[in-house]
């Protein structure tokens, strides 16, 4: 187990660097920062003066190797735009992103795993066909477009929920959250149901498909042959064997659903890190934008690393490291 | 408990109603188990064997439904009961053990977990005396150190380990009866004995009455009191044992044992019955074997009556053999 947490440290070290190299690069092939930071009238000397004071009048790997030593010591370079430290902006706001993103997931989770079921124990009923017509309708209808309806109806015709803002927030452990005011609840919803809908539907059709295939094993012809009861044969004996593709796609996709808020965050001004990085991609921020897919891609490797363990959890057949399991 | 025989299977009829048509998987089987006896039930793949025991435990899914005929289980009709009653004789009073114990096990689920649910759904005991129970029945299964095993996943055993896992949870509770659908047949020969003799032993020990479906009349030989042939859902030819593989009446009966090699002398070429069962789902009125049958006339486009041609024994067939 430790070796196996070893290797993956250097794995997810090596991916950092590789990633921010070629961050680097592509933001270097887009333009010049420069030109979007100083006064378009400025003489040559003031830009010379700024290119050096943002060192980007050196050769560009020599760039990568100062951000590299800065890295290294957890100084991820200070944003051109705000001249703040990158990170800190990103830590900012990072908080009103994973808020959402983890409303949306157990939102998702909690409904499409129940409705996934029901579809998947009763596929020719009415409600099974119900479900899965409103899962491809979640499936193929974009996230702007619901987003955008939702505030149509909730905000301008009815009404009952404010189109953007976070609302009223509580501090947490030093955070300040939503979830926790009637405001803010008032504020979660739309962007939250929005952001959650393209998840819901995928884990509905994720578990229908899985129990399905579960429910004609023999385990399970042999759980009911035990005289269990319908409920413990569908909890247990069901519902642990598909939790384990469940499990994986879950954590692959809150990664991703933390990545890509920025869709929704647009829509509904959810002042979150989406909104900054499309900010800092306009204004060539290299810094941020950085520090921001870095802080993303620690997110997912972290993600990854708890999916396997629980994975490992969950399947007795799977254990981390590789050592093969005695027989 | 009621003095008739233990199970009585009459006249049962079990159909699947798809979309392409109506498939009679079961179509009037008829047969009796007495307390502690052993019964073959044998026929072809798909002749409805699985589908007769699956229908005595109740777990007939939709499409499939139980059409007609009664199933008197210790004096009750278990097709008159409501789900919930009948669950409560599941895996407590009538237990089943399936063919590939590769996949019967849930793969997820330590052992312990998976007998002792099979006791708490029917006893109200703590888990200790579950548990207790569990280790027992190992034990009488021939497995070795099973406070280890209890601890194991199923990936951890053999195949035929697994099937005495999935037998120890079958006697957990003390069945009357127990159904073992070919519970061998994905076994190597050595262990396919073992498991044969340990099976017998247990459920002579115990009392406890047995089903055993197969397609394999070498294995009913040395182990069935009766014999109960069917062919095409329905049930052929019945009796004991020695009655039936010495003196088959039916045309079916005996062109399976044709085909059994130890029965045979050395050198001479195994008989095979020729031709293939017929689907299902187009069988019309008459003998479902006559396209295959030596003996038929034509007379057996009708369906022949049940006869008894010896006390004991029962056959369906106009032209019986002599
Ligand atoms: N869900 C279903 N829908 C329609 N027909 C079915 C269904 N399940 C089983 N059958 C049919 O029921 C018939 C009897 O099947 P059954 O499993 O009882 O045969 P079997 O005698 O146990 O054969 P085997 O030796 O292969 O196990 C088969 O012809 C099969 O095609
Ligand atoms: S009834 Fe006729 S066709 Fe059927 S087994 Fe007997 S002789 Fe053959
Ligand atoms: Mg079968």
């Amino acid at each position: 187990m430790l070796a196996y947490a070893i290797r993956r440290f250097g794995q997810s070290v090596f991916v950092l660097v590789l990633m921010s190299f070629l961050v680097f690069i592509g933001v270097y092939a887009i333009g010049n920062p420069i030109e979007l930071l100083v006064n378009p009238q400025a003489d040559e000397v003031e830009r010379a003066r700024a290119a050096a004071a943002l060192g980007l009048d050196r050769p560009f790997l020599e760039q990568y190797w100062v951000f590299l030593k800065g890295a290294a010591s957890g100084d991820l370079g200070r944003s051109f735009v705000y001249n703040e430290p990158a990170l800190t902006l990103i830590l900012d706001k990072l908080p009103a992103t994973i808020e959402l993103a983890f409303v949306a997931m157990v939102m998702a989770i909690g409904l499409g795993i129940p409705l996934g079921l029901v579809a998947g124990l009763k596929p020719d009923s009415f409600v099974g066909r119900a479900i899965m017509a409103g899962s491809i309708l979640g499936f193929s209808l974009p996230t702007f477009w619901v987003g955008l309806v939702l505030i149509m109806v909730f905000s301008v015709q009815l009404g009952w929920l404010p189109s953007n803002g976070r609302g009223e927030t509580m501090m947490v452990a030093g955070l300040p959250v939503s979830f926790l005011t009637a405001d803010g609840l008032a504020h979660l919803a739309m962007p939250a149901v929005n952001l959650a809908l393209f998840k819901l539907s995928l884990l509905i059709r994720l578990t229908r498909a899985g129990t399905r295939e579960a429910v004609l094993q023999d385990y399970v012809k042999f759980a009911r042959a035990k005289g269990l009861s319908q409920g413990r044969v569908i909890g247990v004996h069901v519902l642990k064997n598909i939790l384990i593709p469940i499990v994986t796609v879950i954590g692959l996709e809150l990664g991703s659903v933390i990545a890509f808020a920025i869709v929704t965050e647009s829509i509904f001004a959810w002042p979150g890190s989406g909104k900054l990085l499309i900010d800092s991609i306009n204004q060539l921020d290299r810094p941020v934008i950085v520090a921001y897919l870095l802080v993303i891609v620690t997110l997912f490797i972290v993600i990854n690393f708890v999916v396997d363990v629980l994975y490992s959890l969950l399947d007795p057949r799977v254990r981390l490291g590789g050592a093969a399991a005695s027989h | 408990m009621s003095g008739g025989p233990l199970l009585q299977v009459d006249g049962l009829r079990m159909h699947f109603f798809t979309k392409a048509g109506v498939v009679k998987a079961v179509d009037d089987v008829s047969f009796t188990v007495g307390r502690g006896e052993i019964l073959g039930l044998v026929g072809e793949s798909g002749s409805g064997k699985s589908m007769t025991g699956y229908s005595i435990l109740g777990l007939i899914d939709p499409p499939g439904r139980i059409v007609e005929g009664r199933i008197v289980f210790d004096g009750t009709d278990l097709t008159r009961l409501d789900p919930a009653a009948w669950r409560s004789i599941r895996g407590n009073r009538i237990a089943m053990i399936f063919q590939d114990p590769m996949m019967t096990l849930n793969p997820v689920l330590r052992i312990d977990t998976q007998i002792v649910e099979a006791v708490q759904a029917h006893a109200g005991v703590s888990r200790e005396s579950a548990l207790a129970r569990a280790r027992e029945a190992l034990v009488r299964v021939g497995i070795a150190s099973p406070d280890e095993r209890l601890h194991a996943y199923p990936h951890q055993f053999s195949g035929g380990m697994r099937q005495r896992v999935a037998i120890a949870i079958a006697l957990v509770n003390g069945p009357d009866l127990i159904i073992a659908d070919e519970p061998t047949t994905a076994l190597d020969v050595t262990i396919q004995g073992q498991i044969l003799f340990e099976m017998q032993k247990v459920c002579r020990e115990s009392g406890t009455a047995l089903l055993w479906i197969t397609h394999d009349l070498s294995v009913i030989a040395g182990l069935a009191d009766k014999v109960c042939v069917m062919y095409a859902g329905r049930f052929v030819e019945s009796g004991p044992v020695a009655d039936i593989l010495d003196n088959p009446l039916h045309p079916y009966s005996r062109g399976l044992i044709d085909s059994v090699p130890a029965r045979n002398e050395r050198g001479r070429p195994l008989r095979q019955i020729p031709g293939m069962t017929p689907s299902l789902l187009s069988l019309g009125p008459g003998c479902p074997f006559r396209e295959r049958c030596a003996s038929a006339t034509p007379r057996c486009a009708e369906s022949p009556e049940v006869t008894e041609p010896s006390p004991g024994r029962r056959l369906r067939c106009f032209h019986p053999a002599r």
